[in-house]
C-alpha cells in the first residue's frame, strides 16, 4: 500500500561526502532507506539507486575531479507526489548538449558515456543547472505513487530517444 | 567485489561476486581480464550470476574487455545474467553485442 507523503520543507536526507568512489555505497544505502520509508518498492529503489550512483559518480569524477577536499552534497526531499534528489558538486560544469547518444552506432562500443542515459531512463525527470559561482546541481525526480497498471520497472518501458 | 577465476574446458572463467561499480569492481574486472590475457587465455567467459549491482562503469569495463579480447583474436562471452544485469545491458542495446548464454555449461560448449 503506497502512501502519499505530504510535501515537506525539511529534506528527508542531506548528506555530504568527500569525493571518493568508496563513499557512493553510503549514499545509496541512505537514499534507499529513505525511499523505502516513502513507499517506493524494492524494484523501483534498485533503479533509482543506480541513477543516484551514476549521479554521484559523475559529480566525483567529472565535477570534483576526484579531489577529496571537494564535497558532493546529496539532498532528498519530497515535493508533492515526487521524490526530488539533488546532487551538487563544485566542478567547472559541462554542456549536457555535448553528451553523445550511447545508442548511436559510433558510440555503442565506447567504454563510457552511458551514465546520464541511465539516469534519464530510471528517473522521471533529470535536469542540470550550473551555479554562476561554480558547481553543478543535478536535480532528479521520481514519482512516489503510480496509477494502477503503470509499469514500475523502467527496463520494461518503450525505448526513448535521448535528446542530449 | 570478489573475483573467482578458474579454467573449464580450456576456457578462462571469471566469476565476479558483488558489485561491478566505479572505482572498485570495475578495476577488479579489468585486472582479471588483463591477467587472463597475460597468462595466454584466448577464450574468456564472464559468469555474472553472483553480480548484485552493475553501473555504467561496470558496463564500460565489460565492453572494454569484449573489444580487447576480440581485437586479440579471442572470444569473450557472458553467461548466467541476473535479470537486473540483463535489463541494464538491454537498455543500452548491448545485449545484442555480447554472446550471452543462460548457463555456464551452455556457454562453455559454445567456444
Amino acid at each position: 500500500m503506497l502512501r502519499l507523503p505530504m510535501a515537506s520543507a525539511e529534506p528527508e536526507v542531506r548528506i555530504s561526502i568527500g569525493s571518493r568512489f568508496e563513499n557512493i555505497d553510503l549514499i545509496q544505502i541512505v537514499v534507499d532507506d529513505a525511499l523505502g520509508r516513502l513507499g517506493l518498492d524494492e524494484e523501483e529503489r534498485h533503479w533509482v539507486g543506480i541513477a543516484v550512483r551514476e549521479a554521484v559518480a559523475n559529480a566525483i569524477k567529472h565535477g570534483n575531479r576526484q579531489n577529496p577536499e571537494k564535497n558532493v552534497e546529496v539532498e532528498l526531499r519530497v515535493d508533492g507526489d515526487e521524490a526530488v534528489i539533488e546532487v551538487q558538486d563544485y566542478g567547472p560544469g559541462f554542456d549536457p548538449a555535448n553528451v553523445g547518444d550511447p545508442l548511436s552506432p559510433e558510440n555503442l562500443l565506447k567504454p563510457n558515456g552511458r551514465g546520464i542515459f541511465y539516469m534519464k531512463r530510471f528517473m522521471d525527470h533529470v535536469e542540470y543547472s550550473f551555479r554562476p559561482e561554480g558547481g553543478t546541481v543535478l536535480t532528479m525526480r521520481k514519482r512516489l505513487a503510480r496509477a494502477a497498471g503503470e509499469p514500475s520497472d523502467p527496463s520494461q518501458l518503450p525505448q526513448e530517444e535521448s535528446k542530449e | 567485489m570478489k573475483m573467482q577465476v578458474y579454467t573449464a574446458d580450456g576456457v578462462t572463467v571469471l566469476k565476479p561476486k558483488g558489485k561491478i561499480t566505479i572505482g572498485v569492481g570495475d578495476v577488479a574486472l579489468r585486472e582479471a581480464v588483463h591477467e587472463a590475457l597475460a597468462a595466454g587465455a584466448k577464450n574468456i567467459l564472464v559468469n555474472l550470476s553472483q553480480v548484485t549491482t552493475i553501473d555504467s562503469s561496470g558496463i564500460g569495463e565489460l565492453v572494454s574487455a569484449y573489444t580487447t579480447v576480440t581485437n586479440r583474436g579471442g572470444k569473450l562471452k557472458l553467461c548466467s545474467l541476473p535479470s537486473k544485469v540483463n535489463d541494464i545491458l538491454q537498455i543500452t542495446q548491448l545485449i545484442s553485442v555480447f554472446d550471452v548464454y543462460e548457463s555456464e555449461q551452455e556457454a562453455l560448449s559454445s567456444f
